[in-house]
């Protein structure tokens, strides 16, 4: 869906006004830390995958989205999850107080040892698949047009352009599908738009790469001759 | 640190939203879905452990390692997870080089992204609405806000980084530090011109 969060190419958001990098702290409040550690913790247990936590978050009213802080739109994200997926019931949330007492026995909670071991070895989002890429290097694509209620990594500016393929980088799991739950791959390429053809008539000698699955592309049509 | 009120930073965050973060922290513990010494290992490894000086140790050593660098950029995330730095978001790593032609900039405008193994968390403006909405559509306007002019005729090249893939720029030596070590060519190196919204630091600007 193309909420608040699809921010390539929006005008009027303002200067972006850099604190400098030297003074510039990790986290500007102990609620940050708090938000920051709550999420990647909770999503150690395994009960939803990082499409859908991005998603969590997007599902907002753009307004309330672009008028949150940063960690504002994690805190969001993350309760609404919880709540989905009946780590928390709504009303524990709404009173802040336990109602339904202790964690489901099937989950691991994982100690100090267990997170350093996840947040060291990490995991990879390729897939295996048995299909062959359809497109080459090379190759004139055009990213196709959609209008889909659900989580996509197709950015809006990007959508009825055509670039080319640069590079081919094997099967990664797709968003679309892993933000409903389901483990499915497609082929992810990296594809170059001049800028000219993302945004008409604007600064030069300037372009742009984007990785697109397989499914949000077209071929273009060789021109005859 | 005062900010502005535009900046949505929340230095100064209104006490409702300390308390339902509190409140979480709280619901969570008492149910057991969350352990207090795992919380302050996170907290702890992003805020003191991984950070931007790993990426500067991966440029300075490719800056006079040849055989480094090629291997960086046929597989940065193998080059990388050589030098121990290895982990979430960093797990399909690409290094992007900036050449006299083409200099390279790094952003993703859905989210987030950021390759977090050698550069730690990204900071607030990378995150914030106008970097995202304008680094595609306007870099050079963007770059100058870092202070950073670019001559018209090198192209830049953004990334936007839409799935897992994960990008390091890798910026040009500066002029004059060819006999510096490793360790010294490393101070050169900022966070900001591993995003590629700056170039890398003049010797002079470190002495």
């Amino acid at each position: 869906m193309n909420g608040g969060h699809d921010l390539g190419g929006r005008q009027g958001l303002g200067p972006i006004a850099p604190e400098a990098e030297d003074r510039e702290p990790v986290f500007h409040s102990e609620w940050e830390r708090r938000v920051f550690a709550l999420t990647l913790a909770t999503g150690m247990l395994g009960k939803w995958n990082i499409d859908e936590s991005r998603s969590a978050r997007e599902r907002q009213h753009p307004a309330a989205y672009l008028q949150n802080s940063y960690y504002e739109n994690w805190l969001e994200g993350l309760e609404k999850l919880l709540v989905e997926k009946d780590l928390l019931a709504a009303d524990e949330l709404l009173y802040k107080k336990v109602s339904v007492a202790g964690a489901a026995p099937e989950l691991r909670i994982p100690d100090a040892e267990a997170v350093l071991k996840i947040l060291r070895s990490g995991g990879s989002s390729t897939i295996e698949s048995e299909a062959a890429p359809l497109f080459n290097i090379g190759d004139r694509v055009k990213v196709r047009k959609q209008y889909s209620s659900g989580h996509s990594r197709a950015p809006s500016y990007a959508q009825g352009a055509v670039g080319t393929v640069i590079r081919r980088n094997g099967c990664h799991l797709y968003p679309d599908e892993v933000s409903q739950g389901r483990a499915i791959g497609e082929h992810l390429y990296t594809v170059l738009f001049a800028n000219q053809s993302l945004w008409g008539k604007t600064e030069e000698n300037a372009e742009v790469c984007i990785d697109l699955w397989q499914p949000y592309l077209s071929i273009v049509a060789k021109e005859s001759g | 640190m005062p900010h502005n009120d535009h900046d949505h930073n929340h230095t100064e965050p209104p006490s409702d939203l300390e308390l339902r973060v509190k409140a979480l922290e709280s619901l969570l513990l008492e149910k057991g879905l969350v352990k207090a010494d795992a919380l302050n290992t996170i907290i702890d490894t992003y805020e003191t452990k991984i950070g931007p000086r790993n990426g500067a140790h991966v440029v300075a050593k490719a800056w006079i390692d040849g055989d480094f660098k090629k291997a960086l950029i046929e597989d940065a995330g193998a080059a990388v997870a050589a030098l121990g730095y290895a982990g979430r978001q960093g797990e399909q790593l690409q290094a992007v080089e900036n050449t006299p032609e083409t200099h390279n900039l790094v952003v993703c405008t859905l989210c987030s992204c950021y390759p977090w193994t050698v550069l730690g968390l990204p900071p607030a403006w990378y995150k914030s609405a106008p970097y995202r909405s304008r680094a595609v559509s306007e870099p050079r306007s963007v770059m100058e806000e870092f202070g950073t002019e670019l001559d018209s005729n090198i192209k830049i090249r953004v990334w936007d980084s839409t799935s897992e893939l994960r990008y390091l720029v890798l910026p040009m030596q500066p002029m004059g530090t060819e006999n510096w070590s490793e360790d010294k060519l490393s101070a050169l190196v900022s966070r900001n011109s591993m995003i590629g919204v700056e170039l890398a630091r003049n010797p002079e600007d470190v002495n």
